[in-house]
């Protein structure tokens, strides 16, 4: 006799004491502080910062641990606690010209002002596991201290007029992709903003598929850039900026050829990156999927799924992507005896009509 | 419930948002609203549209039922009623007459409805073209435009294929004769009770960022065509726990050589009518 399937509550609470159980771990082993992970996952910490649209490494780690390392649900988590924060307000635009910079880089010219500072980078490691202590060693003082300020690489081409000039006090003011829905077309602060959001791997798939014959793009790395820049806030009140802290960014500014097009001369055009924390890969990725999202606004003939407009940037996001191919697993019942019914329907059709066709095979042969 | 956060959750600015959203949804039946839809804390596909909806509509006062294919003690519904009892301390019930709010995920209670009661539905695609047209600026210059032949030639191919219309859920109907409008993924055989309902009618699409309506009592017609009339499901069988010959039955393996029982989707519905023979 059937038995209903009953008591989903409890099978719950049951399946939640199991997930704290295995989440800990041995309890003869210490449970990882918040300053453990902050400080030794860093990498980690800022990711689900950046793709949890939050900046607070705190949270972060805490989401982290929760999710026991699970990166996406550590970014759900974040993002979840994030819609139930009041919002106070609106920085004012944040001036990467001004970073104290830890890395940049350039790969267009050899030198440039300020030089090339190569920063905490695994660029150089040789991927071989260190089985010994990971303690560093003492480091070395520099011979001179880092400029205050160093000029973008891009606006040296910009005094040569070889590259395109994007005059940031004409863009209207952009709307805020967590409280308005995305629409298409969408302008490319919009563009930008979702592919900030963005999943890491799916913006580095769609970068890399342009650096392979879909929708090339000829990128070359002008700048990347991370550091600390000063956040500001003028409020309506004091009428004057103040400052509330610093926050750590990367950034990636792409020169790319142009051969001219829809009215506009040969010249270099950009693609922009910026990112929460350290994060090179996903600057860089973001930087080329910006620029080749730009391909009706240049007359590029647009065919690769990287230039795809609603393509891109509905596929984004890690927590739509993730909440909904796994809702799979959710019970579909219904549907399914709907379509149980109907595959019925065919099949016993089919089966009439191959019955049909042979008995009229057999009557014109006999 | 827990005091860390508001009542049901969300914030009174983004209920406000919602509300209003939901307004415009009333007053345009079957126009699908774009909505500053929010991250919950449940996965998106998992109700995080009618979520919101719920939590925008709840008041202390009102009493709620969660429903997952029809059943209340489905996972997932489990979860989404704790969680209401959890961040707004509202009353639960599993009785479809005692609910003044109800939040479905594909079904439609067998148990007709009443003017103060609003059924929230789950929807995962709130675009009924989105599969014959994958590009949102053209879609809604099609229903701006209630250009729906593609989805007529659709149905048509289907008759000239099968003989005829292959959509057994998320049958598309036409509201208030203007907009072509996706019921959510419930059978067809639930379609007629969304014509001329009592009861208002919700869709909340969170990861698609969409709303829509069909208030009480609008037009709500299934597509067809004059010589393929719209037809629902039907079973030879009765539900063999209430005996039900006129609810959705749900098959089950009930054994490793592949015997099938039916029993009613509505869990409540089973349940009443079994209360009322046992008496």
């Amino acid at each position: 006799m059937y038995v209903a399937v009953k008591g989903g509550e409890q099978a719950i609470t049951r399946s939640l004491q199991l997930l704290a159980e295995a989440r800990r771990g041995d309890l003869a082993t210490p449970e990882l502080t918040l300053d453990q992970i902050r400080q030794q996952l860093r990498l980690g910490v800022a990711r689900v910062m950046q793709e949890g649209s939050l900046y607070d490494e705190e949270l972060a780690a805490m989401a982290m641990r929760q999710a026991a390392g699970d990166m996406l649900e550590a970014i759900f988590l974040l993002r979840a606690y994030r819609t139930t924060l009041p919002r106070f307000g609106y920085t004012q635009p944040l001036d990467t010209n001004a970073m104290r910079v830890h890395r940049r880089v350039s790969g267009t010219f050899k030198d440039v002002p300020g030089g090339q500072v190569l920063g905490p980078t695994y660029d150089y490691t040789q991927r071989l596991l260190e089985f010994e202590s990971t303690a560093p060693g003492e480091p070395l003082e520099a011979a001179e201290p880092l400029p205050d300020t160093m000029p973008r690489v891009l606006d040296l081409l910009d005094a040569e007029a070889l590259i395109e000039r994007i005059d940031a006090g004409s863009d209207p003011e952009p709307i805020d992709l967590t409280r308005e829905p995305l629409m298409f077309p969408a302008d490319r602060a919009t563009r930008l903003q979702n592919l900030a959001r963005g999943d890491e791997g799916f913006l580095l798939g769609m970068a890399y598929s342009t650096q392979r014959g879909y929708a090339e793009t000829h990128p070359f790395a002008g700048e990347i850039r991370m550091g600390e820049v000063d956040v500001l806030i003028c409020p309506e009140e004091l009428g004057f900026s103040i400052e509330i802290g610093s926050i750590t960014l990367t950034e990636c500014q792409m020169i790319n050829q142009f051969h001219g097009g829809n009215g506009m001369p040969p010249q270099f055009t950009r693609g922009y990156g910026l990112c929460m924390g350290e994060g090179e890969r996903k600057a860089m990725s973001m930087a080329l999927v910006d620029r080749t999202l730009r391909c009706d606004e240049l007359g590029e003939p647009a065919y690769a799924p990287a230039q795809n407009h609603e393509f891109v940037l509905s596929h984004s996001d890690s927590v739509e992507a993730s909440g909904f191919v796994q809702h799979l697993k959710l019970p579909h019942y219904v549907d399914f005896q709907a379509e149980l019914s109907l595959l019925r329907t065919l099949s016993a059709q089919h089966a009439n009509r191959a019955r049909d066709e042979e008995a009229a095979t057999q009557e014109t042969s006999s | 419930m827990t005091s860390n956060y508001n009542f049901a959750f969300l914030d009174e600015n983004t209920k406000r948002m919602l509300r209003r959203a939901l307004l415009k949804a009333v007053a345009i039946p079957g126009y699908q609203v774009p909505f500053g839809s929010r991250e919950m804390p449940l996965p998106y596909g998992w109700g995080t549209g009618g979520i919101q909806l719920t939590a925008a509509l709840l008041g202390p006062d009102d009493v709620l039922k969660v429903i997952d294919q029809g059943a209340d003690d489905t996972t997932n519904a489990v979860n989404i009623r704790r969680f209401f009892a959890r961040v707004a301390g509202v009353t639960t019930t599993e009785r479809t007459t005692e609910a003044s709010v109800i939040q479905t995920r594909h079904r439609i209670p067998e148990t007709p409805l009443r003017e103060d009661q609003i059924l929230v539905f789950q929807v995962p695609e709130p675009e009924p073209l989105r599969t014959l047209e994958p590009r949102e600026a053209e879609t809604r210059t099609l229903h701006a435009l209630a250009d729906y032949g593609l989805m007529h030639v659709k149905l048509y191919e289907d008759i000239a294929q099968y003989g005829h219309i292959a959509t057994s859920y998320d049958y598309p109907v036409l509201v208030d004769g203007r907009f072509l409008t996706s019921p959510s993924p419930i059978p067809k055989f639930d379609n007629p009770k969304l014509d001329h309902s009592p009861a208002l009618m919700l869709f909340g699409a969170g990861r698609e960022k969409r709303l829509y309506a069909i208030p009480p009592y609008t037009q709500v017609e299934s597509l067809a065509f004059e010589d393929h009339p719209f037809e629902i499901q039907r079973w030879e069988h009765q539900c063999e726990l209430c005996g039900a010959d006129e609810s959705y039955l749900d098959e089950v393996i009930v054994d490793d050589r592949g015997s099938r029982m039916f029993v009613c989707s509505d869990t409540d519905y089973c349940g009443q009518r079994r209360a009322e023979q046992a008496a």
